[in-house]
């Protein structure tokens, strides 16, 4: 791989990372969704670049997916069920958004640490994309977490998935790429059909209480 | 008879029990199927019993006959083996199969909903039958769970009584943890290499850490399902529950294939067994020999009190059956084979003479509709003839001569005074113990079976319901009749039964065959009928007959004298009552009242029994009251803080259920940064 290859895969891996960091901060909820867009437009460009530079024309298929459903229709999506639901724009944080930086910070860090000595003489493209990767899934399940907004869990995610994405295209002779882009497509779908179906509005953890008591049978004592 | 005989009969009895329980789902609406049903199952059982003594006396040799199935797991199959052992235990269950199933004939003529126990009476005989035959751990434990499942439904028969539902759920409980037990005990012998089948464990010799982990387990596993301490709770709740003929079938046969599954597997499947799993399980049966019997004495239920005589029963079977393993670690064969003898055929006797005195206690049910001890009285009048049959089996169980009971117990404590000659000081010093434990629990039984034949057959009855019983039907006195005679004529013929039972353990207690004279004229052509000797000599010799013939004749010559002096006309009078005539029957002796001296001496530390008496003040009009309290010690030490600690923790645990689902997610995610965080520090 050329020079100029790696740099530009690098770049685009980092920028998936740097989004992932923006997206914690964010404190209006179609701010996020955009970000999320963003990422899932970067995530199709890296995805593009590495069909382009490794002569594999299924990665084309993944790019095309991540840019058409993640980063165009799905935030269109979650943006009309914010005007029909009437959820507010606040995202109502659990955490305070130092701490959730300094979570963040800290998970990269542990992904970094992870994966660099895991995967020990293999090229260094594939080693700090997987860094990249591990710390995006694992920044997308903090989101979910560190806000209360129902929606903001969908984007959490969605920006989880990116991250695994992300992995599947950076390694060479990944197989079931595409299929398994398809399969979390889905999943992000459903699960945004459930927060719409559900009629979940403000806050993930004290939504349609009865339903759910229904499901958990009887408290004791 | 040849092999394929017996597997050909064995077939047809198998098959016949799991047609009998399709059609004992049916008896509900056509209640004429009940009797044939049972006199089928009665009918497979004598064939079953029929093929087990084939093998038992098909030559000099013991016979091993294999057969695989293929049914069951695909890289395992069924393996079944009828050799000496597994003959022995199936002669023991279907001698009690037939006699239950001709008892049920008369005990379930009238019950309202038969099916309840005759769906899941041919699988429990089914279960029995299974489990000595396998030949390898899965078809061993199908049988197992088989005999545990079928029982447990028939326990439940009566589940309109709400202690016959807790009985049902604490044996349930008990089952699944012994089959666990089993399970990992098996699991440890077939080794990595999954060697499941009981041949492979046979040929492997595993590590000592491993044999010890598998005789623990199946100390467990078999332990709680015989019902030894201190996993016994289970006992004398399901036993007494269950309608009577299964309870006889539990007690006198279940019990026994839970000493068949430790007996082949510490003798057998677990390597050379290692002389403290001997000590271990002799403690643990005198042990529970005392236990029972001491308890047996404190209860007022005609069942209960026969349920923890099994507990004592099947102590005096461990403590024999222990005494065997550390003989044969201790590479003293001959004393081996006598102890496991005495194992043996004190398994049998308890499962001649334990199923008689439950169909006995069935048929005081069955005529008086009670239990309780103290409302019967006076039955020898009304029942004529179930009242001597059971004073069969309480002599018989009281181990008086002349009759089975002394004859194995006898056995047992000829091994036991065996024991100064082991080599281990520990053995040595322990096995005085174990001796006075057993000779207590001997001695407490006999007194628990004076008590239950005195206070209800003699006296003058209870309760309306003692004065009105009528006699049972025939086909339960001919049950009880059978097995009675079982009992006498194994008594005054010891040798007989003994004979192929000294060939089964000499095989099992030494492998290479060198251990067949165990008995005066074991090997030498002559029959040990009159008399036997268990160190082949006579310096200790016991002949059943010739103490029957000098009891009878002793008798004879004691009411002759007495009729001659009295006169010959025999004159019926009131009872002396120390010259206090009162008309009332409450005013008699009690069970209560007879238990206890016994129940305060022994009882006040082992059982923490108490007596309280609460006067009221003079001139008040209330009642005076006694409160007697006793207590187990399993439950006190063992069950109840346990059942306290899950009930405490599933309160903890039951918090989770009730988290936002935001909080289970942070809680997943933390669990997986932890996990990460592991890998990246551990690495």
């Amino acid at each position: 791989m050329t020079g100029l290859a790696f740099d530009i895969a690098h770049l685009l891996g980092a920028l998936v990372l740097t989004l992932s960091f923006a997206l914690l901060y964010q404190r209006r909820l179609s701010a996020a969704i955009n970000v999320v867009a963003m990422q899932a437009a970067v995530l199709a460009a890296a995805a593009a670049w590495q069909a382009v530079t490794r002569d594999a024309g299924h990665l084309f298929v993944t790019a095309a997916i991540a840019l058409i459903f993640k980063a165009i229709a799905v935030p269109l999506l979650l943006h009309w069920l914010i005007r029909r639901l009437n959820i507010s724009t606040t995202v109502e944080a659990a955490f305070g958004v130092t701490l959730t930086m300094g979570l963040g910070v800290g998970v990269s860090t542990l992904s970094i640490l992870l994966v660099l000595p895991l995967t020990a003489g293999e090229t260094l493209l594939l080693r700090e994309d997987l860094a990249f990767a591990l710390a995006v899934a694992l920044i997308g399940p903090l989101l979910m977490i560190a806000r209360r907004n129902a929606v903001i869990q969908v984007v959490g995610f969605m920006s989880m998935e990116n991250g695994l994405i992300l992995a599947a295209v950076g390694v060479k002779g990944m197989p079931l790429v595409v299929e398994a882009s398809v399969a979390f497509s889905v999943m992000v779908a459903t699960f945004i059909f459930g927060v719409f179906f559900f009629h979940i509005r403000e806050r993930f953890d004290s939504l349609d209480v009865s339903r759910l008591e229904e499901m958990q049978g009887e408290r004791h004592s | 008879m040849s092999g394929v005989d017996q597997w050909t009969l064995i077939g047809v009895a198998q098959a016949t029990f799991v047609g009998l329980a399709v059609a004992g789902c049916l008896t509900n609406r056509r209640r004429v199927l009940v009797t044939p049903l049972y006199a089928l199952a009665a009918l497979a059982s004598l064939v079953m019993l029929i093929a087990a003594l084939g093998a038992l006396f098909a030559s000099d040799a013991v016979v091993v006959s294999k057969r695989l199935l293929p049914v069951g797991l695909p890289d395992i199959k069924s393996h079944l083996r009828l050799d000496g052992l597994a003959a022995v235990f199936l002669v023991i269950v279907n001698i009690a199969a037939i006699a239950a199933a001709l008892y049920g004939v008369g005990y379930d003529a009238h019950t309202p909903e038969p099916a309840r126990v005759l769906a899941p009476f041919p699988l429990f005989l089914a279960g029995m039958n299974i489990v000595p035959l396998a030949d390898d751990a899965f078809t061993f434990l199908v049988g197992w769970e088989f005999m545990s499942l079928a029982s447990w439904l028939m326990v439940l028969a009566g589940h309109d009584r709400e202690e016959n539902r807790r009985a049902a759920l604490v044996y349930l409980t008990m089952a699944a943890f012994g089959a666990l037990a089993l399970l990992m005990a098996f699991g440890a012998l077939a080794g990595a290499g999954g060697g499941y089948s009981f041949d492979a464990m046979r040929a492997m010799t595993p590590s000592p850490g491993i044999a010890t982990l598998a005789a623990l387990a199946l100390l467990l596993g078999a332990g709680s399902k015989a019902g030894l301490a201190p996993l016994h709770v289970w006992l004398p709740l399901a036993h007494p529950a269950a309608p009577s003929h299964v309870s006889a079938l539990m007690s006198g046969a279940m019990t026994k294939v839970a000493i068949y599954a430790l007996m082949r597997g510490l003798l057998e499947l677990a390597g050379p067994p290692q002389w403290w799993w001997g000590g271990l399980l002799a403690v643990i049966g005198a042990l529970t020999a005392a236990l029972g019997a001491l308890q047996s004495l404190t209860q007022t239920d005609t069942k209960t009190v026969l349920a923890f005589s099994t507990i004592e029963n099947i102590g005096v079977i461990a403590a024999a059956l222990g005494l065997a393993i550390a003989f044969r670690a201790s590479g003293q064969p001959l004393e081996a084979g006598l102890a496991l003898v005495a194992a043996l055929f004190h398994a049998l006797n308890h499962g001649l003479f334990k199923s008689l005195l439950f169909f006995g206690a069935g048929a005081v049910l069955h005529s008086t509709g009670t239990r309780e001890l103290d409302r019967l009285g006076g039955l020898i009048h009304r029942l004529r003839w179930t009242a001597p049959l059971v004073l069969v089996g309480c002599i018989a169980i009281s181990a008086v001569p002349p009759l089975n009971g002394f004859a194995s117990e006898w056995l047992v404590f000829q091994s036991i005074l065996d024991a100064t000659s082991l080599q281990h000081w520990e053995l040595k010093f322990t096995t005085p113990l174990i001796g006075a434990l057993v000779a207590l629990a001997a001695a407490l039984a006999a007194a628990s079976f004076v008590r239950f034949f005195g206070i209800a057959f003699l006296g003058r009855p209870r309760d309306a319901a003692a004065a009105q019983a009528h006699e049972v039907s025939p086909a339960m006195l001919a049950a009880m009749a059978g097995l009675a005679a079982l009992c006498l004529a194994f008594g005054a013929w010891p040798g007989v039964p003994l004979e192929p039972l000294a060939r089964v353990a000499a095989a099992a207690a030494d492998p290479s065959g060198a251990t067949t004279l165990l008995f005066v004229g074991g090997g030498d052509g002559h029959t040990a009928w009159l008399a036997v000797a268990p160190r082949g000599n006579l310096t200790a010799a016991y002949s059943g007959m010739m103490a029957a013939l000098g009891l009878a004749a002793l008798t004879g010559i004691a009411v002759g004298l007495a009729s001659l002096v009295s006169g010959a006309r025999a004159r019926r009078g009131p009872a002396w009552d120390c010259g206090f005539p009162d008309p009332n029957p409450a005013t008699q002796y009690t069970a209560s009242s007879v238990g206890q001296p016994l129940r305060r001496i022994f009882g006040s530390v082992v059982l923490a029994a108490r007596d309280r008496v609460d006067m009221p003040p003079a001139g008040d009009q209330q009642p005076a009251t006694l409160t007697s309290t006793i207590r187990d010690p399993a439950w006190h030490f063992l069950f109840d803080p346990l059942i306290a600690a899950i009930n405490r923790a599933t309160e903890r645990v039951n918090a989770l259920q009730f988290l936002a689902i935001r909080v289970y997610l942070s809680l997943m995610f933390a669990a997986l940064i932890g996990l990460l965080i592991i890998v990246a520090v551990a690495r």
